[in-house]
C-alpha cells in the first residue's frame, strides 16, 4: 500500500503527467496511421526513452500503447481500415455507424469503451496479477489449438450472408498463412525462389491490402468520400457523447463481458489484441437480443471490440510483469525494456522494485484516463478532416499513407507489392461477396492452429495413439465442447431456417429488415 | 638549412592536409551508419544492438541507426544484405551462429552464403541451458539421462526454433548421451518460460538468459558453455558432467565483402570498446561476452561447421 502511495507520487508529477500525455497523444497517431502497429509504435519510440530513467521510460511506452491500440478506432470507423489489427472488429459496426452518419456516436462509444476497458485491465493487473498469471501457464500447445479452433467459428458469424463463402474465405487466409519459413519445422514453403519471401506475407500487409485498397477503390469508383458530408450532429457534440454513454452504462453487461473475454484471452499468450476483440465481438453478437443487426451500425459492436483490446493492453501485462511471458506481440518491447533498465519479471518486480512496477501500472491507468480528453478532441479533428476533405484529395492521401505504412512495416518493397495485389485481389473478391474479415481471422488462426497441432503431435509422439494428446488434459475437453456448442449456435438457426421451419423463422426476417431500414432513412 | 626543413616539413604537412579528404575512408566514418538486426525488436539481438547503439556513437562520432528487418528467422534480412548492401562501412549487420551455417545448408534457396561478408567481431556467445520445471522429477542431467535411455522418445525437450542453436544442441546431447528424445520446436524464446511453469514439456534447451531469468520459478540442469557462466555460478556445465557439449549462439555484426580494411579495423576497435563498456549490464543477464575477431572468426565458423555438418546432413537425409 505504502508503495502504490509512494508510486502515485512519482506519477502525479509535471513530469510524470507531461510525459503520459505525449505518450498517449503519440501512440493515438500512429496507431490511427494503417500499417503503424502498437509494436512499431513502441519500437519506433524506445530510443526516445534511453535518455529516461526507468519509471519515465515505461511510463511512456505504456502510455503509447494504450493510446496505439485506441487510435486504431479512428481509422476502423472513419475509413473502414483497422489502423492496428486490434481493430478489425470495430470495423464491421463502426463504418455502418459512420455511413449513416453516425460517426461521431460511433467515435465516442470507442473512446469511453476504451477508457473503461484500459482502466478496467489496470485494475485487473494491480489487484489479480499473480492468481491470473496462474491461468496463463495452463495453455499449452493442445489448448492453443482449440482456442484456434473457437477462433474460427467466428467465421460462420462473419461471413454475412453465405457460410460457404465465409468458409471459403477462412480458407484462402489460412493458405496465405502457410506462405514462408513453417513455424514448426522450419522448411521454406510456397517461395517460388524467392528467397525474401521467407518471412511470409504478415498479418498487417494482409489487413491493409484487404480492408484498404478494396475500399479505396470502391470510393474511387463510386467517386465519393468516405463518409456523407451531411454529417450533421443531433445535439452537438456533446450530446453524441451523453447519448453513448448513457447507452453504454445503462445496459452494461456487453461492457462486462467484453471487459472479462478480454482480460482471460489477454492473459494466454501468443493471442494478441486481434483476437481478443474478435471473440468478444463474436459473443456480443450472440448474445445480444437482436443478432442481425450487428454488421450494419449497432454500437454494442464497437463498444465489444474497443473495450476488450484495451483491456488487453494492462491485461497481457500479468504474465509478462509476474512470469516474462508476453500476452501480446507489443510486450516482447517492453520485456526487452524491463532487462535493460536489469529488471527481471518475476515477484521481486512487485515487491523489490514495487514503487517501479506500480508506478507503471498506475501509469498506465492515466493513460486510459487521458484518451478521454485527448481522444474526444482528436476524434473531432480528424472526423473533421475526413468529411471535409473532398474524396480526390483525400483516396490518393490515404492510398499514399498506406504504402509508406506498409513500407515501414519491415523497410520492404516486396510487402508493398504484396499489400497492392492483395487489396486487387481482394477487391474483385468483394465483388463475388468473399469479404476480408474472414480472410484475416483465417490468416490469424491458421498459425496458432499449426503449432499448436504440430506441437501436440510431437509431444505426444511416443503415445501409443498421439492425437489423443489434442484432448489429454481437462481444459482442452472443455475447449472442445465450446467449439462445438458455439459452431452449433452459430450454424442452427440457419439450419432450422432451411429444413422447413420458415414460418417461425420468417417474422424474425421481415423484422430485422423493417429495423435496418428505418436505420437507414434516419440520416 | 634549417629554415629549408621548416619549410619542407611544414609544405608536406600542409600537402597531407589538403591530400586528406582525397584519400578514401580516411576520415570514415563521416555520415551516419545504419545497423541492421534481421530479427523482431524486444529480442537478445535487439538488445544488445540498443546497449551497443550509444556508446558506438560516442565512440565513432556519427549516428548509428538500429533497423530491423524480420522475417525466416534472419535469412530475409541477410539475403537483402549480401545482394545489396555497399561495402562503404556504412552498412552493418547482426549475423548470428549457428543461423548462417545451418539455414544455408537445410534450406533450398536461403538467399545468402554463410562466408560471403566479412565478419567483424562476433561479440557475445549465449551458451545453451537445459532447464527444466521446478517440480520435475530430474533433478540431476544424470537422472534424465536415465530416464531417456529407457524410454526413448518420452523425454519432451521444447526449443526456439528449428535447426537452430537449441536444436541442434539437443541433437548433439542425444548423441553425446546415446540417448533418443523428442524436440518440440517454439516459434521464438517468447512461449518457452510458459511452456516450462505449465509443465507442457518435460524440459527446454535454451539460452543461459532465460535460465537466469527463471532462476526463481525453474531449474536448470547444466549449461553448454566451456567455463561456468558467471551470472550462474552453481549450474555445472555440461563438460563437468561428462558431456562433450558446448554449445549455442554467437552474435556479432558484418560488413559486405570487400570494405576496406582500415574501416573493420576502425568498427573492430569500435565494437570492442562499447562491447567492454556494456559487460556490466549483459553478464548478469546469462550473455558471456565475446571478443573474436579476424582469423578467429573463420576458426570458429569452421570449427562449428565441422561439429554441425554430420547432424544437419543425417537431418536432411531423413
Amino acid at each position: 500500500m505504502e508503495m502504490l502511495v509512494e508510486a502515485l507520487m512519482s506519477i502525479l508529477t509535471f513530469k510524470g503527467l507531461i510525459t503520459i500525455l505525449v505518450g498517449v497523444t503519440a501512440g493515438l497517431f500512429i496507431g490511427a496511421l494503417p500499417g503503424l502497429t502498437a509494436t512499431m509504435a513502441l519500437a519506433v519510440l524506445l530510443p526516445f526513452t534511453f535518455t529516461m530513467d526507468a519509471l519515465q521510460g515505461l511510463m511512456a511506452l505504456g502510455a503509447v500503447y494504450m493510446g496505439a491500440i485506441y487510435g486504431g478506432a479512428f481509422t476502423a470507423i472513419l475509413i473502414n481500415t483497422p489502423g492496428t489489427p486490434s481493430s478489425i472488429a470495430t470495423c464491421f459496426d463502426g463504418y455502418p455507424m459512420a455511413r449513416q452518419g453516425r460517426a461521431y456516436e460511433a467515435l465516442a462509444a470507442a473512446t469511453i469503451a476504451s477508457v473503461v476497458g484500459g482502466i478496467v485491465g489496470v485494475s485487473f493487473l494491480l489487484l489479480l496479477a499473480p492468481p491470473l498469471a496462474r491461468l496463463a501457464v495452463v495453455f499449452g500447445p493442445a489448448e492453443m489449438f482449440w482456442v484456434a479452433m473457437l477462433g474460427l467459428t467466428l467465421v460462420a458469424s462473419l461471413s454475412s450472408g453465405s457460410l460457404l463463402k465465409g468458409l471459403m474465405g477462412g480458407c484462402i487466409g489460412i493458405l496465405l498463412s502457410t506462405i514462408g519459413v513453417s513455424p514448426i519445422g522450419g522448411e521454406t514453403r510456397f517461395i517460388y525462389g524467392i528467397p525474401a519471401l521467407q518471412g511470409g506475407i504478415t498479418l498487417i500487409v494482409a489487413l491493409i491490402g484487404l480492408f484498404v485498397v478494396p475500399e479505396v477503390l470502391s470510393m474511387a469508383a463510386q467517386g465519393r468520400g468516405a463518409l456523407p458530408e451531411s454529417g450533421k450532429l443531433e445535439g452537438g457534440v456533446g450530446g453524441a457523447i451523453r447519448k453513448m454513454g448513457r447507452h453504454i452504462f445503462l445496459k452494461p453487461v456487453n461492457l462486462i463481458r467484453s471487459c472479462i473475454i478480454g482480460q482471460i484471452i489477454a492473459i494466454i499468450p501468443g493471442a494478441g489484441g486481434n483476437v481478443t476483440s474478435l471473440v468478444a465481438y463474436n459473443e456480443a453478437k450472440r448474445f445480444s437480443g437482436k443478432p442481425e443487426s450487428f454488421g450494419k451500425g449497432n454500437v454494442d459492436g464497437v463498444v465489444a471490440s474497443e473495450s476488450s483490446n484495451n483491456v488487453m493492453v494492462a491485461g497481457s501485462m500479468v504474465p509478462l510483469l509476474t512470469l516474462g511471458i508476453p500476452g501480446a506481440p507489443p510486450d516482447a518491447i517492453i520485456l526487452g525494456v524491463l532487462l535493460m533498465h536489469g529488471l527481471r519479471p518475476g515477484l521481486d518486480l512487485f515487491t523489490e522494485t514495487g514503487v517501479l512496477t506500480n508506478g507503471f501500472i498506475l501509469s498506465m491507468g492515466f493513460a486510459a484516463l487521458f484518451l478521454l480528453p485527448v481522444g474526444l478532441l482528436g476524434g473531432r479533428l480528424i472526423h473533421r478532416v475526413v468529411v471535409k476533405t473532398p474524396y480526390y484529395f483525400l483516396l490518393p492521401s490515404i492510398t499514399m499513407v498506406t504504402i509508406l505504412g506498409t513500407y515501414a512495416l519491415r523497410n520492404s518493397f516486396l510487402d508493398v507489392g504484396l499489400m497492392l495485389l492483395l487489396g486487387t485481389l481482394g477487391y474483385f473478391l468483394r465483388l463475388i461477396g468473399l469479404y476480408a474479415a474472414p480472410i484475416v481471422l483465417g490468416m490469424i488462426l491458421g498459425i496458432i492452429a499449426e503449432k499448436g497441432y504440430v506441437q501436440t503431435m510431437l509431444i505426444s509422439i511416443a503415445d501409443p495413439i498421439p492425437w489423443l494428446g489434442l484432448v489429454e488434459n481437462p481444459l482442452s475437453k472443455v475447449l472442445v465442447v465450446l467449439v462445438v456448442l458455439s459452431a452449433a449456435t452459430s450454424l442452427l438457426p440457419a439450419w432450422l431456417e432451411r429444413s422447413g421451419r420458415m414460418a417461425k423463422a420468417n417474422p424474425d426476417k421481415t423484422g430485422s429488415d423493417k429495423g435496418s431500414r428505418e436505420e437507414e432513412s434516419k440520416p | 638549412m634549417k629554415i629549408a626543413a621548416t619549410q619542407w616539413v611544414g609544405s608536406l604537412s600542409l600537402l597531407v592536409a589538403l591530400g586528406m579528404p582525397g584519400v578514401a575512408f580516411a576520415e570514415y566514418p563521416e555520415q551516419p551508419i545504419t545497423y541492421t538486426i534481421p530479427f523482431d525488436p524486444g529480442g537478445e539481438s535487439d538488445i544488445t544492438a540498443r546497449f551497443q547503439e550509444p556508446h558506438l556513437e560516442e565512440i565513432l562520432g556519427v549516428n548509428v541507426n538500429v533497423t530491423h528487418r524480420p522475417g525466416g528467422g534472419g535469412a530475409v534480412g541477410w539475403s537483402e544484405f549480401q545482394n545489396s548492401a555497399e561495402p562503404t562501412g556504412y552498412e552493418l549487420i547482426g549475423v548470428n551462429i549457428p543461423h548462417i551455417i545451418a539455414q544455408p545448408i537445410m534450406r533450398t534457396n536461403a538467399g545468402y552464403e554463410t562466408d560471403n561478408w566479412k565478419i567483424v567481431m562476433f561479440y557475445h556467445f549465449t551458451p545453451n541451458a537445459l532447464i527444466v520445471p521446478q517440480d520435475s522429477p530430474f533433478k540431476t542431467l544424470d537422472d534424465l539421462v536415465a530416464y531417456a535411455k529407457e524410454n526413448p522418445e518420452a523425454v519432451t525437450l521444447g526449443g526456439s526454433g528449428t535447426y537452430s542453436a537449441n536444436h541442434l544442441g539437443v541433437l548433439r546431447l542425444e548423441r553425446e548421451a546415446g540417448i533418443d528424445v523428442t524436440y518440440i520446436p517454439f516459434t521464438g524464446t517468447g512461449p518457452l518460460p510458459a511452456a516450462v511453469q505449465g509443465g507442457h514439456v518435460s524440459g527446454i534447451f535454451n539460452y543461459s538468459m532465460l535460465g537466469v531469468q527463471m532462476e526463481d520459478t525453474a531449474r536448470v540442469l547444466a549449461v553448454a558453455s566451456e567455463e561456468r557462466v558467471p551470472a550462474m555460478p552453481d549450474v555445472p556445465t555440461f563438460k563437468e558432467l561428462g558431456y562433450d557439449l558446448v554449445g549455442g549462439a554467437y552474435r556479432g555484426v558484418a560488413v559486405p565483402k570487400g570494405t576496406p580494411e582500415e574501416v573493420v579495423t576502425k568498427l573492430e576497435k569500435a565494437f570492442t570498446e562499447a562491447n567492454k563498456r556494456i559487460t556490466e549490464k549483459q553478464e548478469p543477464l546469462g550473455f558471456v561476452m565475446t571478443y573474436i575477431t579476424d582469423e578467429e572468426v573463420d576458426k570458429v565458423i569452421q570449427q562449428l561447421k565441422t561439429a554441425y555438418q554430420p547432424i544437419l546432413e543425417d537431418a536432411e537425409a531423413q
